[in-house]
């Protein structure tokens, strides 16, 4: 009984910013206040009618895009060499392949930055991308390894000994049995894409900056609740995003592994 | 077969230009007023150990240190209900209301505690906002869903069997827990600690907005030096440093953990 109380408190100071986020964004007046004095939506009508937002918006849109379309398949090339490959220093391999993820945001972020400044690239949207394709392939490899570990190889052998090419059993046996790896692979480096800040931070400038970057910008300079309304706006996106995944992949198989 | 990791070395490579970029900076000598550098130095580094980044070095290993310690803390029960729990209803709950702050960005999360810390409707105890406490409960609020994850998984792969002997054996539920089920868990708990340690290190976006620019980190030291003073030489030295700090530990977590680096 004791456990199930503070459970229950935890759980709500973990979702407390959330609903004052969510109460805070439909409050009519300028000045923070809680509870909401009313109910408004101007704050959202102010969010998707600021023009640095739009752009920030569509650039969000081109990076995450691309950087998803250059680190699906290479991720998941990389995923079925490290299983399948008999590669010499697999641990240390896979080590590579996961380590943009321990790098610190600040020192990714000033290295490309110092590596844009010298190949002149520092005014278009490349730079980005390819920071953003190296910070999610580690979540594609992880996610797509999974699959390819439990992909029985007696299936693809069974479908060359009744005489398929070695495309067509990659085509329609080995990719269709990797799709939840595939498919969660996705999920992240999209997920991952869309939030990434610090590194996008140091590498964009007002006309190539992606969204979390704008609103970092807006909340250092504004007080008006509009960046509360285009929070609640993710917080749904999320929201929805989170209880699919759970829903159609299970969260518990995911994260949870036995 | 090795052939399809071509194209992931190339990305790789990528990354890797990006960080010897950022090596060769650190050793470079800074002119102030100019991006243009001048021949190879250690005097970066020996900026890093001038008092007012002293400071910042000390603040946010002291940061961090209450932010692992408070973090566990409050992590252990959600984790324990998690792994637990015989309801599936009640851990799919659990699970989005703990992985959903997760999935959103940290901009979104920290402009929450921003609004939570300088409301004008609750007036806390003591100033929140823009002081070290308030940074801690957002650095803490930060860290949770990855620890709940990472002591949930080492919960869940305890055999309940030695917990059903000791009970047998007649031991009380808060013996069993203390006597079996804390020790059993501690290989998530050690990789939990090193993990949210080694992140809090060199977090940035937490300290900078519930900071306020009155508490600085390492990372935010990076920023300020390499995006406000244009000085990269020495912004390139604190992002070594932050970079070291966070590699030492990880790797040392994995020697602890046999190289699963959850």
């Amino acid at each position: 009984m004791t456990l199930r109380l503070v459970v229950a408190a935890l759980v709500a100071f973990m979702t407390l910013p959330t609903v004052v986020v969510i109460a805070v964004s439909f409050n009519p007046t300028a000045i923070l206040s809680f509870p909401p004095a009313g109910f408004s939506l101007r704050w959202y009508a102010n969010v998707l009618g600021y023009p640095q937002f739009q752009r920030a918006a569509l650039n969000s849109l081109v990076v995450t895009a691309a950087a998803v379309a250059v680190a699906l398949p290479i991720g998941t090339l990389a995923a079925l060499a490290l299983e399948r490959g008999r590669l010499r220093g697999r641990n240390l391999w896979a080590a590579l392949l996961l380590s943009p993820l321990v790098v610190p945001g600040v020192a990714a972020g000033l290295g490309f930055l110092i590596l844009a400044a010298a190949l002149g690239l520092l005014r278009s949207r490349s730079v980005l991308i390819a920071a953003h394709v190296a910070l999610v392939l580690p979540f594609v490899v992880r996610s797509v390894w999974v699959s390819v570990r439990n992909l029985d190889p007696a299936l693809e052998r069974a479908a060359a000994s009744l005489g398929a090419t070695p495309w067509r059993v990659f085509r329609r046996v080995t990719l269709p049995l990797l799709r939840p790896g595939l498919f969660a692979g996705l999920l992240f480096a999209i997920v991952v894409s869309v939030n990434e800040f610090v590194v996008s931070l140091f590498i964009s400038n007002r006309v190539t900056e992606i969204l979390p970057v704008a609103m970092f910008t807006y909340v250092v300079n504004y007080t008006d609740p509009s960046i509360a309304a285009l929070s609640t706006l993710f917080i749904g996106a999320t929201f929805l995003v989170v209880w699919l995944a759970d829903r159609y992949l299970g969260l518990g198989r995911v994260f949870l592994q036995h | 077969m090795k052939l399809l990791l071509a194209p992931a070395v190339v990305v790789l490579a990528v990354f890797a230009a990006a960080l010897t970029a950022l090596f060769r900076w650190s050793l470079l000598e800074f002119i102030p007023g100019s991006l243009q550098t001048g021949g190879l130095t250690l005097a970066n580094f020996r900026g890093v150990l001038a008092p007012q980044y002293l400071d910042a070095i000390r603040d946010t290993v002291v940061l961090s240190a209450l932010t692992t310690g408070l973090t566990l803390v409050l992590s252990y029960p959600v984790a324990y209900a998690l792994a637990s729990t015989p309801s599936r209803r009640v851990r799919s709950v659990l699970l989005v209301l703990t992985l959903a702050p997760f999935f959103t960005g940290a901009i979104v999360r920290t402009y929450a505690w921003v609004l939570v810390l300088g409301n004008t409707v609750v007036t806390w105890p003591l100033p929140m906002l823009f002081t070290e406490r308030g940074v801690l409960v957002g650095l803490v609020h930060f860290s949770m869903p990855t620890m709940i994850l990472i002591l949930a998984a080492a919960l869940s792969h305890i055999d309940p069997v030695y917990a059903r002997a000791a009970t047998s054996l007649g031991a009380r539920p808060s013996r069993v827990f203390w006597r079996v089920t804390l020790p059993l868990s501690m290989p998530g708990i050690v990789s939990g600690c090193l993990i949210v340690f080694a992140w809090t290190l060199s977090a940035f976006p937490t300290p900078e907005l519930l900071g306020g620019g009155k508490v600085k980190m390492i990372a935010n030291v990076v920023k300020d030096l390499g995006l406000d003073s244009f000085n990269w030489p020495g912004a390139a030295a604190f992002a070594m440093l932050a970079l070291v700090l966070t590699l030492t530990l990880l790797v040392g977590l994995g020697r602890l953990t046999g190289g699963r680096v959850a």
